[in-house]
């Protein structure tokens, strides 16, 4: 409760200076109120819809079928029977490392190339950011025939996830950009001490540069696990032909198109996928939000 | 020789050589990459624009043939530049107000505002299949809740996702649910704007809506301006929301068997990067795929383009 502060706590005040007072009170505790309600509102926005999802997937298949808001029987074996549904455990594995393996090679291979863009000086180097930038704002459509006729005829890639893996071998343009923004606030004195004292240019960077810059450094790799968690489109392309490919956002989809109509079982199946991503912003909420900040707000 | 014409002493070349070369190892897997995922497929997009190919007979040049049929034999090309207009002005404008009012919202908030950050901010990591299947079913005309409730009070129940004049508003909707990215940096923002100004401009008797427009628009403009550009990127390649929703509305998905043309209901959620697939991998018709590939590209950059014009927000030096 911060709102004490602003209320004086007056009593034996006399005249005009107490009615003033009151008002002044009446006036912070109206805003008060007006505020929360608004707030309230908000939320129920945002979070309504989490519960009404939740509520139809422990629904029994006959009543999922009606437009009842509550369950009368709470059938918690909905989850159990998704998880249990062939291929769902697949689709959880690929994600995982996917997800995963492809957060580690990013941030090993952006991190390099976002220190030389921000603490090094060389000719070119506002176009190669330039680069960065028009690589990072790049629809995936505008290059992803050639891409394709690539993997699927050269190297016959396709049925698998590589050919979303081996790119991030070098570098991805958002991670660099969200570092680079990152690394210029560590101050250049820090990196000329380690060098006087005969650090080479990638001892600094691990040792010197790699710990202050942790809260970057796990920033990006969070959005690069989001990122592959989330992605849709590459498993589509690459990994459509092979159902031991998939991961769970391409599968979820298929998933309801085997119980077409089962919007509780379909439910229990979204859950399980948005679970991961919510449990894991809850353990890593604050350098979450510093990345997001980042992106936006500099300079 | 030039070396000793030079007025740099030859100690300083080396170093200089020695950093030339750091620099270039730091770089090296970005310039592979930036060559080879970049430049390398961009300019073959270029090329197979010009070239009749279905990936199995090997491609023949075919000149403007593939231009041509986009630009005039090919209605659907312009009923998904159309849509792409109507998510930019509607879809981007509610989403910066809105964020604007939420992050607003937020920073006055005096109880319980670590509740309420994160109620507003959960939606937006909700992965998007996830979410659009979460709102195909919110919003399903049979059973969906929201249509239960809009009958119990009353007020008219819209088809949503399975009516054409409903379902850019849908997933309109859906994306002011995930509005917690553009909360952030609006609250962050919000927070750096002086505090003597508002102080000042009190003073001046200033009132509410006076405030806000006198003290913090100016304030906040940049980050505005910022959130509109790469709003109007990221609707550029608005794809997985869109053919999600039409796959499950119209009740198309069979996984790989089955085919879905996107853009149900009637083409109103057909977009440019859903256009490249479905020419490309649906009809393996990929030089008109390429077509469209090259003219989201022009728009695209044109758009960053002004991002990166505006060198002090985003490209700042140290």
């Amino acid at each position: 409760m911060t709102l004490a502060p602003a209320l004086p706590r007056e009593a034996a005040a006399p005249g005009s200076a107490a009615g003033a007072a009151r008002t002044a009170r009446r006036r912070a505790a109206l805003h008060w109120v007006a505020v929360h309600a608004l707030a309230i509102a908000a939320a129920l926005f945002f979070v309504l819809p989490f519960v009404f999802v939740f509520l139809t997937s422990v629904m029994t298949d006959h009543q999922a079928l009606t437009s009842d808001l509550w369950p009368t029987h709470w059938q918690w074996s909905n989850f159990a029977k998704v998880w249990n549904t062939p291929g769902f455990l697949t689709w959880w594995r690929n994600t995982l490392l996917y997800a995963a393996g492809g957060t580690a090679l990013t941030v090993a291979s952006s991190l390099p190339v976002a220190y030389a863009l921000a603490k090094f000086r060389f000719r070119g180097r506002n176009l190669a950011l330039m680069a960065v930038v028009s690589m990072m704002m790049l629809p995936p459509q505008v290059t992803i025939i050639p891409m394709y006729l690539f993997w699927a005829k050269q190297l016959h890639l396709t049925g698998s996830l590589w050919p979303l893996v081996i790119p991030m071998v070098f570098g991805d343009a958002f991670s660099i950009f969200l570092l680079r923004q990152f690394l210029l606030t560590i101050p250049r004195e820090n990196i000329e001490a380690a060098r006087i004292d005969g650090c080479g240019e990638l001892r600094t960077l691990l040792r010197v540069v790699l710990p202050m810059a942790k809260p970057a450094v796990a920033a990006v790799a969070l959005f690069q696990f989001f990122y592959c968690w989330n992605d849709y489109f590459g498993p589509q392309i690459y990994a459509s032909e092979n159902p031991g490919a998939w991961t769970l956002s391409y599968g979820l989809e298929s998933f309801k198109g085997a119980h077409h109509t089962n919007w509780n079982l379909t439910m229990a199946a979204t859950l399980l996928v948005m679970a991961p991503v919510i449990v894991l912003f809850f353990f890593a909420q604050r350098a979450f939000v510093e990345g997001v900040t980042l992106t936006g707000v500099k300079g | 020789m030039a070396l000793v014409t030079s007025p740099v002493p030859p100690a300083l070349r080396a170093k200089r050589r020695r950093e030339r070369v750091r620099t270039l190892a730091f770089l090296s897997p970005w310039l592979v990459g930036f060559g080879f995922f970049f430049l390398y497929p961009l300019v073959s997009t270029v090329y197979f624009s010009f070239m009749s190919y279905d990936g199995f007979l090997p491609p023949s040049f075919s000149g403007l043939q593939n231009w041509d049929f986009v630009f005039t034999k090919y209605p659907p090309f312009w009923t998904g530049l159309a849509n792409t207009l109507w998510l930019v002005v509607v879809m981007v404008g509610l989403r910066v107000v809105f964020g604007l009012g939420i992050g607003m919202l937020i920073t006055k908030v005096k109880t319980g505002a670590g509740f309420f950050r994160t109620a507003f901010y959960l939606p937006y990591l909700a992965p998007p299949v996830a979410a659009t299947m979460a709102f195909a079913f919110l919003l399903n005309p049979g059973t969906g809740p929201v249509n239960h409730l809009l009958g119990e009070l009353g007020l008219p129940q819209p088809g949503w996702f399975n009516d054409p004049s409903w379902s850019k508003p849908a997933l309109t909707l859906l994306a002011m649910w995930g509005i917690g990215d553009l909360m952030v940096i609006f609250m962050a923002a919000l927070l750096d704007v002086p505090r003597e100004q508002y102080e000042a401009a009190e003073l001046d008797g200033a009132s509410a809506f006076q405030r806000f427009r006198y003290v913090t628009l100016p304030n906040i403009s940049p980050i505005v301006m910022f959130a509109v550009v790469t709003g109007v990127i990221q609707t550029m390649q608005y794809y997985t929301q869109a053919i999600v929703a039409g796959k499950v509305a119209s009740g198309v998905i069979g996984g790989s068997g089955q085919q879905f043309d996107p853009g149900y209901p009637s083409g109103s959620t057909w977009t440019l990067p859903q256009m490249v697939y479905n020419l490309g991998f649906q009809h393996y018709d990929y030089g008109s795929a390429c077509v469209v590939a090259v003219v989201l590209f022009a728009l695209s950059m044109a758009f960053t383009s002004l991002l990166l014009r505006r060198r002090s927000g985003f490209l700042a030096e140290d």
